[in-house]
């Protein structure tokens, strides 16, 4: 059962997914299994969009199908242990950008990946970093910026995190459309990450993931 | 009868009609000098020779098709820009002389800020609005069409935005969801009960708000209009004839949202392939219809979900180019010049789009590389690009020096080239940005 539900979520099939998804609940299955199913299917989804057979229609119904079946489970869902993460990583697109869809990429490989992710949204101001970072403790911060007016508010982003004193515990990576390696150094940036994939590897050295 | 023109005739009247302007009264626009006159009319020749690819131009063209930049590089901010009709016009018309480029696009960018506030925008925020003065406007994505409204969208389209979509997005138009059902309109028995809904409250108020913002859209329009008339006077043509958008990004971004049409693919394919096609002929006309308003041949047509990296090949070629493709031929077939921005990277895509009639089309680079598009859809289509928003930003003017040498190394010796900005860029170095139009000055002079 719980193998079908991996291939059909990975397979794109939905209907299929929620079908057997459902089953196993009525069937009283163990909830930590379909919550396994549905992550390793995650898993694979992120394969197949880092190999370049899946693009956003995958990603955006891979969630979709995720949301659902958590809904499915949820009174479950409390009682169960949390699973392990590498690590805590911070994410946002900042202040006076709306541009959402890369960072929401990123955001999810980071989470099959085995991160722990916060995702702050969209025209995210510094001071609401700064305040985060001091409750959440990630250990990387992700950056997310389209507009040449992101280069500046990239660059206000890590100055208010450093001027908050917390530039030493969180290291800090930056991407987005028109954003390189030049942007990353003038936003006093650690790194900038070309794509999803590249986001994960920097947040897996980071946090000596493996 | 009137004799057909062909679409050859059709847009060489459009250019005719370019290098002839007229002044608001009608009569032919009074250059300020013979000087003008004779650079106005040099401009739109370098300009049109790049892009029918017929025979080269003097030198290679030169633009700047920017974002914010002109308003922000004068230290105004983008609200003084939205709000302030004359110093936005005053602003941009320094920006054209200050750079001295060869054709511009036009000061319509900020838009009217008070006419924003009395029609309610919805699907936007603007500076004074939930966005800061020195920040752009923040466009607020969802699904205003949902899911299951495609039935509606494909029977009436024009009757799906009046009666519903407007509405969603636009508060002051919420009487327009009681608009009566036009083609229900027929015959003398009952035809009176169609006009009933005029007569309520909601519709009356929302006619009147219509006519504070077409009054407030004409004062603007007349600013930025004025503009115009006035750098054509001094010989700086503005090239933009209108924008039309691919029926993937109308309902990809105007109706559905980016995740409510990239789950449509899998949901319900056929509605979403039926209601394009239902878009296509209105894009097209909307096209057409605006350059015919305008007297101006170029449809600017901006590409958003068909870039790398959001389909795969297989669904661009099913979802995203069938449509776009009509789209950019019914320009064509209507006299218009289409530019598609390929926003973004384009690599995966030229393959699919290079096979367009020759000389008929400019594309807009952004992040793909210039040598790649020259040998794919650059054979074909003359290529308008693309200078780095980060170059411009970051980068030193001999930095842009040498990259706009490249470009015209690699694009630009056969014609075929204009060089221009890849990407709408709010800010950057201006000694920067004017070595972008030096350079190609200097530089791209054909021997
Ligand atoms: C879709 C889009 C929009 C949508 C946004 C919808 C949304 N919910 O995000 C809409 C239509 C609303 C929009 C609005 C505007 N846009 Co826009 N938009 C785009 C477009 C077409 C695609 C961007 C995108 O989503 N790409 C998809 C992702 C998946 O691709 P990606 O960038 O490769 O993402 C990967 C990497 O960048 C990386 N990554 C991303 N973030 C991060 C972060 C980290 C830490 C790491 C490691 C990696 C990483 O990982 C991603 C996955 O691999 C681009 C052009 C383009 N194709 O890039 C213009 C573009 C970004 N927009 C632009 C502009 C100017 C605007 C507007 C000002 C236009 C206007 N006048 O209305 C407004 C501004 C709104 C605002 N205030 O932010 C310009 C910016 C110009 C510049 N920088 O010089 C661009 C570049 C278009 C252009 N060529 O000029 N836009």
């Amino acid at each position: 059962m719980s193998k079908k539900l991996v291939n059909a979520i990975a397979d794109m099939k939905e209907e299929e997914a929620l079908n057997i998804a459902k089953k196993m609940v009525e069937d009283g299955s163990d909830p930590t299994a379909i919550v396994d199913a549905a992550r390793e299917a995650m898993d694979i989804v992120g394969q197949r969009y880092e190999k370049g057979e899946y693009f956003l229609p995958e990603l955006m119904l891979a969630g979709e199908m995720m949301a659902q079946i958590t809904e499915m489970i949820k009174p479950e869902l409390a009682k169960m242990p949390e699973v392990k993460r590498f690590g805590k990583v911070l994410i946002g697109t900042v202040e006076g950008d709306i541009h959402d869809i890369g960072k929401n990429i990123v955001t999810f490989m980071l989470d099959v990946n085995g991160f722990e992710v916060l995702d702050l949204g969209v025209d995210v101001p510094p001071q609401k970093f700064v305040e985060t970072i001091k409750k959440f403790k990630p250990q990387v911060i992700a950056l997310s910026g389209f507009l040449t007016l992101a280069f500046d508010a990239m660059k206000e982003t890590v100055g208010a995190i450093e001027a908050a004193g917390l530039r030493d515990d969180v290291q800090i990576m930056v991407g987005g459309g028109q954003v390189n390696e030049e942007i990353s150094k003038y936003a006093g940036a650690d790194a900038y990450g070309k794509d999803a994939m590249a986001g994960v590897t920097l947040a897996k050295k980071w946090t000596g993931a493996k | 009868m009137e004799k057909q023109q062909s679409p050859e005739e059709k847009q060489e009247a459009l250019w005719e009609g370019v290098l002839a302007p007229k002044g608001p009264d009608g009569d032919p626009l009074p250059f300020q000098s013979p000087e003008a006159e004779k650079a106005f009319k040099e401009r739109i020749l370098r300009f049109k020779d790049a892009i029918q690819m017929k025979k080269l131009p003097d030198r290679v063209p030169v633009t700047i098709f920017p974002s914010m930049f002109p308003w922000l590089n004068a230290g105004m901010t983008v609200e003084e820009a939205m709000y302030d009709y004359g110093k936005c016009a005053e602003a941009f018309k320094k920006f054209v002389k200050d750079f001295d480029i060869d054709v511009h696009w036009g000061a319509a960018a900020p838009g009217p800020g008070k006419f924003f506030e009395i029609m309610d925008y919805k699907l936007y925020s603007w500076p004074g609005h939930g966005v800061a003065p020195e920040h752009v406007y923040q466009c607020n994505e969802g699904e205003y069409m949902t899911a299951d409204e495609y039935d509606a969208l494909i029977q009436d389209p024009s009757g799906y935005f009046s009666n519903v979509y407007l509405p969603r997005v636009f508060g002051s138009l919420d009487g327009f969801a009681m608009l009566p059902f036009l083609p229900g309109i027929l015959e003398m028995y009952g035809v009176a009960f169609n006009f009933i809904p005029f007569g309520l409250p909601p519709v009356q108020n929302t006619y009147k708000k219509l006519f504070e913002a077409g009054g407030e859209a004409l004062k603007w329009a007349g600013a930025v209009g004025g503009a115009d008339g006035e750098l054509a006077t001094l010989g700086y043509p503005n090239i933009l004839g209108g924008f039309t958008k691919a029926p993937f990004d109308v309902i990809g971004d105007t109706l559905r949202g980016t995740k409510g049409v990239m789950l449509d693919i899998y949901r319900q394919p056929d509605k979403l392939l039926e209601a394009m096609d239902a878009i296509t002929p209105l894009m097209i006309n909307m096209g057409v219809g605006a350059s015919t308003m305008t007297g101006n041949p170029l449809i600017f047509v901006p590409l958003h979900k068909g870039a790398d990296g959001f389909l795969s090949d297989e669904q661009f070629k099913k979802f995203y180019w069938p449509t776009l493709e009509k789209v950019l031929l019914g320009l064509i077939e209507g006299g218009c010049v289409p530019l598609p921005a390929a926003e973004g990277g384009y690599s995966t895509r030229l393959e699919v789009v290079q096979d367009l009639p020759k000389g008929k089309t400019l594309w807009m680079i952004d992040l793909t590389d210039m040598a790649d598009v020259k040998a794919t859809l650059g054979v074909n289509a003359c290529l308008l690009g693309n200078v780095p928003s980060a170059l411009l930003n970051l980068g030193t003017p001999q930095e842009v020096e040498d990259y706009v040498k490249k470009v015209i190394d690699e694009a630009g010796t056969d014609g075929g080239l204009i060089v221009c900005n890849g990407a709408f860029f709010d800010q950057a170095k201006p000694e920067n940005v004017k070595a972008m139009v030096d350079t190609t000055k200097e530089y791209g002079v054909y021997k």
